[in-house]
């Protein structure tokens, strides 16, 4: 029989997270750090709408781009919280997760050999999606000292005549980097003359602290025509398995992601769609509530590598950490291994999310800090045992 | 900074001003100084513990009592009130709004406890017209606390 796979498949890399779900879901007492969704229920009202949309058998298709009611609640909700002004009829799709919106503008804009550029560390899913897009993805090696922000030097210094897409992923996982106002200020020149298409990653922009609200590079002078928006109720609202994102742009660029999304998915979960509409209109203080849960947890967290000595940056977004590991002397992978081996703490090695991650380990405060409280000790402990081994 | 405080220690009673101040982003004397104050101000009215008594070998009978009474010249119903929420085995009064005016919650150890307390003390108060007592059968949720609620984590451990 002949060899079924293709190729363009045999060519992913297997993701680096799959060897550690691998060993921890055969271990026994494993205190996880490696998740990246929230610990919270969706907000109850979300779900009773959920649950009221099933009994009124609302179980039919909607239109592709999704429910007009939730276009329109997306609309009204870019506008409240980040200033963003999009038509919910021409420039607004509704997708099945952040995740979907991703892969259809890959599979929308590029054509083959056109390079997007890819700020490293970050999310596992754009490189992929855009090699089977056809594209060439080309990273960016963030750097810890700029706090893993996207400087316009680094920027400018990954163009090539190529390019058309920059991924923007901010703020970011793994590295809970943000992107200031000033930050965009910076690169949005040089997007503006190279003539890129900018693809913003937001998912995490309800989860900032830096006390000022999200900004979005789609509210910069001339940047919103060249902006795909991506957005989602996972984090945000956490919603993570009712598989509801959305995207918005230019409308000749969305129309022609709901051309594809239209073959490819019909639309996204009716249940869902319903849910999202009170998620946005009736959970403003849900979201409040568990962005300050996740600051707490975040500063409980700092304070403790403080404690133990372990190098971190202080991230101002999403739910992670991404403490520094170099002094061990071993690679994220080994010692993301050892600690749980020897401490049954699961951590994600930075590498899982790009080269640029190695030195790194990914830690997530999507716990209750009386599940930090015990990762911590044993993650102290385990630091403590390593020094202790390389002092003799 | 007060609300914050006081939003934490509303769920979490037990938290020291040192845990506080790492959550919070502040320094433990700060919190300390916060909290004295708040407490002698009586913002902070004290510290409970909040128990499902269901699972002990206590019994406790706790009703809920509609009580219609005359407001008295010049008093309204603080004269009132006050006479029966001196009982300590009044958990709460308050003022109520609608078809009675004032809810008296009770609570006894036993049926008859809380049945004699009805008829001879809080019925034979001059100024009460009517009682209507009801008995609470159980407990789902309790100052913001789901009873029966369980806490296990069922996401996957590892993902992106």
């Amino acid at each position: 029989m002949r060899d079924w796979i293709g190729e363009r498949s045999r060519a992913l890399k297997p993701s680096g997270i799959r060897k550690f779900f691998d060993i921890v879901t055969e271990m026994d007492d494993v205190v996880s750090l490696g998740v990246g969704e929230p610990d919270f229920d969706t907000p109850w009202a979300v779900r009773d709408e959920g649950i009221y949309s099933l009994e009124k058998g609302r179980t039919f298709y909607t239109s592709n781009a999704g429910l007009v009611p939730l276009r329109e609640e997306i609309c009204r909700y870019l506008e409240r919280r980040f200033k963003l002004s999009y038509d919910p009829r021409k420039e607004t799709l509704v997708t099945v997760g952040g995740s979907e919106a991703i892969d259809l503008v890959f599979r929308a804009v590029l054509d083959p050999g056109d390079e997007v550029i890819i700020p490293e560390p970050s999310y596992v899913s754009y490189a992929p999606c855009a090699s089977l897009a056809g594209g060439v993805p080309v990273t960016i090696d963030l750097k810890a000292e700029n706090e893993f922000r996207l400087t316009a030097q680094e920027l400018e210094a990954a163009v090539t005549d190529r390019t058309k897409i920059l991924v923007l992923p901010f703020p970011n996982n793994p590295t809970g980097a943000v992107m200031e106002r000033e930050d965009l200020e910076a690169i949005a020149p040089i997007i503006l003359e190279k003539d890129l298409l900018v693809v913003s990653d937001e998912i995490y922009a309800e989860l900032t602290y830096t006390g000022k609200d999200h900004v979005s590079i789609a509210g910069l002078p001339g940047m919103r025509e060249r902006t795909v928006l991506i957005n989602g109720f996972s984090k945000s609202h956490a919603m993570t398995g009712w598989r509801l994102g959305y995207c918005c742009g230019p409308a000749a660029l969305i129309k022609e992601m709901t051309k594809i999304h239209q073959y490819a998915i019909m639309c996204a979960p009716t249940n869902s769609q319903y849910a999202g509409i009170a998620a946005l209109r009736d959970c403003d203080g849900e979201v409040e509530k568990m962005r300050t849960a996740y600051n707490q947890r975040r500063r409980f967290l700092l304070h403790a590598f403080a404690e133990m000595g372990l190098p971190c940056f202080e991230p101002f977004g999403a739910f992670y950490v991404f403490p520094c590991i170099k002094e061990f002397g071993m690679t994220s992978d080994e010692f993301a291994t050892r600690l749980l081996m020897e401490e049954r703490v699961a951590v994600v090695p930075g590498t899982a999310f790009g080269s640029s991650g190695e030195g790194f380990i990914r830690i997530s405060y999507a716990y209750s800090i009386d599940d930090l409280k015990v990762a911590l000790e044993r993650l102290g402990r385990f630091v403590r045992s390593i020094r202790a081994e390389a002092g003799k | 900074m007060r609300d914050e405080i006081l939003t934490f220690l509303e769920k979490n009673s037990k938290a020291d001003p040192a845990e506080l101040a790492v959550l919070l982003g502040s320094s433990e004397e700060v919190i300390a100084k916060e909290i004295r104050e708040m407490e002698e101000e009586q913002v902070i009215c004290g510290y409970h513990t909040l128990i499902d008594w269901d699972k002990t070998g206590v019994d406790k009978t706790t009703a809920l009592i509609e009580v219609r009474v005359t407001p008295q010249r010049g008093q309204g119903f603080e004269n009132i009130a006050e006479r029966i929420y001196n009982y300590p085995e009044v958990q709460s009064v308050y003022l109520i709004s609608g078809g009675y005016d004032l809810l008296v919650i009770l609570e006894g150890k036993t049926l008859k406890e809380v049945a004699s307390f009805v008829t001879d003390k809080l019925s034979t108060l001059d100024t009460v017209i009517s009682t209507a007592t009801h008995f609470i059968l159980k407990k789902y949720k309790d100052d913001g606390f789901i009873m029966s609620k369980k806490d296990k984590d069922e996401r996957m451990p590892v993902t992106p």
